[in-house]
């Protein structure tokens, strides 16, 4: 498999007037052609923040990458200046994102809004060129081209996220950063959008990003799976590793258990007790520490080494 | 037979709307016994909120009955529905709206009590907030905090305590863990549960989520464009769908099993319009299994099987 996208010790911090937020830490990531990443954690748990610094959009003076390294294709994403960048975004790197309600303009038409890509990317190409290129995402996407003169409120949450869609598809990217596409959509309309994103995938050989909290999802659409923790991945590994595997990080097991189970008919969740750290203030060791039910003294002393089980990565004292 | 907590007979609520009549409760009929919960789900637009709304006259229906404990709450009076309010309350899905950002936790709190002048001694008060926190998990420490200095599950908490003040005998949840993560949704699930064992209450449970829905309730409501289109015990529901939309639902749910991956069914089309619907099956547009005789037809609700109701033409 080609790697497209390789992520080595990235971190991220947010300046504010008060404290540092220390919102990525250490992070590893590879992506390869074709494949989905589903990037999985709760609110504040950082993966955002890793999509925006692979698009450089960290918002200006507030947020830095303070070190670490992501590259394309071998090229290095961080060294670019801001003129390369606005080449790379949107033709090799495009992104969703989560609320298709405030994502689109809505003073302009859906139409519009698609063509503006094109229309950057593409400069030679005729108006002509442009309105066919419309018509064929639309139809790509499921929509009516005739609608293409509309606006943004004249369509449901759905139609929307999928004009959103065709927007980032426009000019083919190779990495596709889809921050929680369905977060904000029923669950018929999830599953189309899904459906709709995996076969786009297939038929452009895109690789794609997929951040969501939602297992359910990744169990149904990713590849590879990194579950993400203040910051850190704690744990990486295929699908089958993950959902399959018997070794798991704490925090994992606690994840599953949180979510309502369809087949068994025990009536009592078992979550994981407490909260997320402050990240301007983690805890030392282990980030988990303070929530983990099997807690030890080297835990709130060192940070985890990382386990390594074939093509799985545990970030965890228990094993060794 | 054990007279239910609440019913409603017929109930409907129209909106007038530029466009027409909006139909977003339509002739729903159920009944909640003590110490149960209805599960109510359904897409956005299926009118949930509004009836779990109605149903507590937080809006007025525009036709129909809700019997609280055998009475028609629908033509009390002011007076009388002050006093019911304390007997019925709600939780609200965003707990990042339904708080005032300008009260502390105790105040918040504290409201319904002196709203209904319940307890007036300052003393006695306080003492019934730090109970409340208490029963809800929430620490003392806790009790001057504004809103905008807690996380969302927090809040819920708050929220949740907020409507237990008064020692309501009926809550409709409209929501109330969609806004939080996973892990926060699990730990106030669970507290739900605890207290409708420790308190005896009834839940009317209002979700988009069926997975969430299945763990919580024991009579589960699918509606669908303002209609109730299937009603069942929670395990029957989940173990032999049988109105199509039902089905699509269930499949539509993303599992967290890769056995699964590729199995699912799916819908095509969207949520039609609610307003001035035609006769018929109001599914009927995005039904796998549509007819011709499913539009123009006037559907209701059946028994197939004991307490399992559905309405769809097969079964007229």
């Amino acid at each position: 498999m080609d790697k497209l996208l390789e992520i080595r010790d990235l971190c991220v911090e947010y300046h504010t007037d008060e404290d540092n937020v220390y919102a990525v830490n250490h992070v590893d990531l590879d992506v390869y052609k074709g494949q989905t990443l589903g990037l999985v954690g709760e609110t504040g748990a950082g993966k955002t923040t890793t999509a925006l610094s692979i698009m450089k959009l960290l918002p200006q003076k507030i947020g830095e990458i303070t070190s670490g390294d992501i590259k394309l294709n071998g090229e290095s994403v961080i060294s670019k200046s801001e003129e390369a960048m606005r080449k790379i975004r949107g033709k090799d790197i495009s992104m969703i994102f989560q609320d298709p309600m405030t994502s689109l303009n809505p003073v302009y038409t859906v139409g519009d809004q698609v063509a503006e890509v094109i229309k950057l990317h593409y400069p030679d190409y005729n108006n002509s060129q442009v309105e066919a290129r419309v018509d064929e995402l639309f139809l790509m996407v499921g929509l009516p081209p005739e609608r293409k003169t509309e606006f943004p409120h004249q369509f449901s949450g759905g139609m929307k996220q999928r004009i959103v869609i065709a927007m980032a598809l426009a000019c083919e990217p190779q990495l596709l950063l889809a921050d929680e596409p369905t977060t904000a959509l029923d669950v018929t309309i999830q599953a189309q959008v899904l459906q709709m994103m995996k076969d786009l995938k297939e038929k452009l050989n895109t690789a794609m990003i997929l951040i969501t909290h939602d297992l359910g999802v990744v169990a149904q659409t990713c590849d590879q799976v990194a579950i993400m923790y203040a910051g850190e991945i704690i744990e990486n590994g295929t699908v089958e590793d993950i959902f399959e595997g018997k070794d798991h990080h704490p925090y994992t097991i606690g994840l599953f258990g949180s979510i309502p189970d369809m087949e068994t008919k025990s009536k009592r969740l078992h979550p994981i007790d407490g909260l997320m750290p402050d990240p301007s203030n983690l805890p030392k060791g282990c980030k988990f520490n303070p929530r983990c039910p099997h807690c030890k003294d080297i835990c709130r002393e060192q940070e985890p080494p990382v386990y390594v089980n074939g093509t799985q990565t545990i970030r965890c004292h228990l094993f060794k | 037979m054990e007279m239910p907590l609440i019913e409603t007979k017929n109930l409907k609520k129209y909106f007038k709307t530029g466009r027409g009549t909006l139909h977003a409760v339509d002739d729903v009929n159920f009944q909640i016994f003590k110490g149960q919960t209805l599960g109510v789900v359904g897409e956005s637009g299926c009118g949930k909120s509004t009836l779990g709304r109605v149903m507590i006259r937080l809006l007025d229906a525009t036709e129909g009955q809700v019997l609280f404990e055998g009475k028609n709450i629908m033509d009390y009076n002011k007076h009388q529905m002050n006093e019911l309010r304390k007997e019925m309350q709600i939780i609200f899905q965003d707990p990042y709206a339904s708080l005032n950002p300008r009260m502390s936790v105790s105040e918040i709190i504290a409201e319904p009590l002196k709203v209904c002048k319940v307890i007036t001694n300052k003393k006695e008060l306080e003492e019934r907030v730090f109970d409340l926190m208490k029963t809800v998990g929430l620490a003392e420490r806790l009790v001057n905090a504004y809103p905008h200095e807690l996380d969302g599950g927090r809040r819920q908490r708050i929220g949740v305590a907020r409507a237990l003040a008064l020692n309501p005998k009926f809550i409709v949840c409209d929501e109330p863990v969609s806004a939080l993560d996973v892990s926060i949704q699990a730990q106030i699930l669970n507290l739900m549960m605890d207290l409708q064992e420790q308190f005896g209450l009834t839940y009317m449970f209002i979700t988009h989520d069926l997975s969430v829905v299945k763990h919580i309730s024991t009579e589960i409501a699918v509606m669908y464009l303002g209609q109730c289109v299937e009603k069942a015990p929670a395990d029957e529901l989940f173990a032999n769908p049988i109105h199509s939309y039902t089905k699509a639902l269930l499949s539509a749910i993303p599992i967290p099993s890769l056995k699964y991956r590729n199995m699912q069914n799916i819908l095509s089309g969207e949520v039609t319009s609610p307003i001035d619907p035609k006769p018929g099956c109001r599914f009927a547009a995005r039904c796998p299994n549509a007819k011709p005789e499913c539009t123009g037809c006037n559907l209701e609700l059946k028994e197939v099987s004991p307490n399992h109701f559905v309405s769809c033409i097969k079964y007229m």
